[in-house]
């Protein structure tokens, strides 16, 4: 279930269940065809069309938070570990911003080959579900 | 017959910290110093467009300069909060309305990283609480991806910052006045790769105030003025990379500052080349180097060897933040973009002191950014 993701709508239903792995959703304005990350809030069927996104992607930039964020909007813990996030560009699809797991950040190249990963994060004392991207170098 | 437009005053209130002052104070203490120099009262001022984005309403700034009864509009555009007050006064003159306007901003923000929220900027909560909505990231990510499609060096980012530094020397206005040397920006704390705590502007406080006239009423007052040529503010067109964006467009595009830009030359009839000095925004040094192509000042990937090249100091063919730009000087958000024409104003007037610009400076150029994409271009002739 999806009780536990940092939001409802993020992921396909039962996607978090299931052998297969987790998929995104996004949502196409049928008007002009173009791909949002997240869905927008209370859309309109009529207007929009739901879809998977691709898990995998390439890397199209990338950066490391070395610094705490303030609270709010920021929910993680008080002690903080650098983390690194990025763009993953979903071939076809859309470049989205996610934070990225399992790789050392000296590893962290533009174009490098990513997919899709759930990752527990502890938001205001609670651990939740959230999305990453981790690379599929080191698994070829 | 379009009317020109001259600014015939400027006041600025020290960036940094001032902690004996609001911002509303330092905003009106730049007023108070605008109209001296202008040689006018503020009674004389029948309209004005203020702002700031966290230091109060500007129209209660009435209560320290005199209840005139003038016709004050409070403008609050996020980082365009000063280029839209400028805009505001521009057409207010421009339309036949009124002879003299008033555009103010300031601010006052706290210490450390801006904290937004995503409820104000029309995105869910997870975007915020998982930490991935911070401007610092943001501007990261985008000259990470410039450094590898147009070979920028690590080194030049810091030029950039050492250069701003070595003009905030110059400048009494600028927070940060001591030069300081490449190889100490590059070892500074890394804060968001590949950009260092000194390559970093910091919000900060200040004030800055102009005074806009119509060309008759400059001339009644024997101002020493300059033209304001074009004052445009552009919204995000698709496709572009914006700070505060969960996703982007598969398809690339152009970016507000492009649209400005363009738009600028054409209402002012010029085009780079009639440019002898630009502020671009430089929220960190690598902001300054994507906005010298997004302005149409250098090709993509010029920037490597113009600045190795000294060009945009300023003794350079193209003095770039003269007065030490956001790096120096601090970005309190409502006063910031307003600075960099008061700026531009000193300069061409040849009132800049020690920073200022030699020769025969006749087109100044400025440019704020900022979330969620926008942008706001000036051109001023002298």
């Amino acid at each position: 279930m999806l009780v536990n993701a940092i939001a409802p709508t993020l992921f396909a239903v039962g996607s978090l269940d299931e052998a297969a792995g987790p998929r995104l959703l996004g949502a196409r304005r049928r008007a002009d065809g173009k791909l949002h990350f997240p869905c927008p809030p209370n859309l309109d069927p009529a207007e929009w069309g739901i879809e998977e996104l691709p898990v995998n992607g390439t890397l199209w930039s990338f950066t490391v938070q070395r610094f705490r964020l303030k609270s709010p909007p920021y929910a993680g813990p008080e002690a903080f570990t650098p983390y690194a996030v990025g763009y993953i560009e979903l071939p076809g699809a859309i470049i989205i911003e996610s934070r990225i797991v399992g790789v050392p950040f000296e590893r962290l190249r533009i174009g490098m080959s990513m997919r899709l990963v759930t990752e527990p994060i502890a938001l205001s004392g609670e651990v939740r579900i959230s999305f990453a991207f981790t690379s599929r170098e080191d698994a070829a | 017959m379009s009317r020109k437009i001259f600014i015939i005053g400027a006041g600025i209130h020290g960036f940094g910290r001032t902690p004996e002052r609001t911002g509303l104070q330092q905003g009106a203490f730049a007023a108070r110093q605008a109209l001296a120099d202008a040689g006018i009262e503020w009674r004389d001022i029948p309209c004005a467009y203020g702002g700031s984005d966290a230091a109060g309403n500007a129209d209660t700034m009435v209560n320290e300069l005199g209840l005139t009864g003038l016709q004050f509009t409070n403008v609050a555009n996020g980082c365009a909060t000063g280029g839209s007050a400028l805009f505001g006064a521009y057409s207010a003159i421009k339309s036949g309305e009124f002879d003299l306007a008033m555009a103010v901003g300031f601010d006052k923000h706290p210490r450390g990283a801006f904290n937004p929220l995503p409820r104000d900027w029309n995105l869910p909560d997870w975007y915020g609480e998982v930490g991935l909505m911070s401007t610092t990231q943001f501007f990261a990510m985008k000259i990470q991806r410039y450094m590898a499609n147009f070979g920028i060096s690590a080194r030049t980012l810091a030029m950039v910052a050492e250069k701003a530094f070595a003009n905030g020397a110059l400048t009494d206005h600028a927070w940060r006045r001591e030069p300081v040397p490449v190889d100490a920006i590059l070892g500074s704390e890394m804060i968001s790769d590949p950009l260092t705590k000194f390559m970093f502007c910091s919000p900060g406080e200040g004030g800055v105030a102009l005074i806009l006239a119509s060309e008759q009423k400059a001339r009644e007052l024997g101002a020493n003025a300059v033209e304001l040529k074009a004052a445009v503010v552009r919204s995000r067109p698709p496709g572009s990379f914006e700070v505060f964006s969960p996703a982007i467009d598969i398809e690339r595009g152009g970016s507000p500052t492009t649209n400005a830009s363009r738009a600028a030359f054409a209402m002012a009839g010029m085009g780079p080349e009639d440019i002898d000095i630009a502020q671009l925004q430089d929220t960190e040094s690598g902001a300054e180097i994507m906005h010298m192509a997004e302005n149409g000042f250098c090709a993509d990937g010029d920037q490597e060897r113009w600045i190795a090249e000294g060009r945009t100091r300023i003794d350079g063919a193209l003095p770039v933040n003269t007065d030490g730009g956001c790096i120096a000087c601090g970005e309190p958000i409502g006063a910031s973009g307003l600075r960099q024409v008061y700026e531009n104003v000193q300069q061409l007037r040849g009132r800049a002191g020690r920073r200022q610009v030699q020769g025969n400076i006749r087109g100044a150029y400025s440019h704020v950014y900022g979330a969620p994409g926008v942008s706001g271009v000036t051109i001023l002739v002298k």
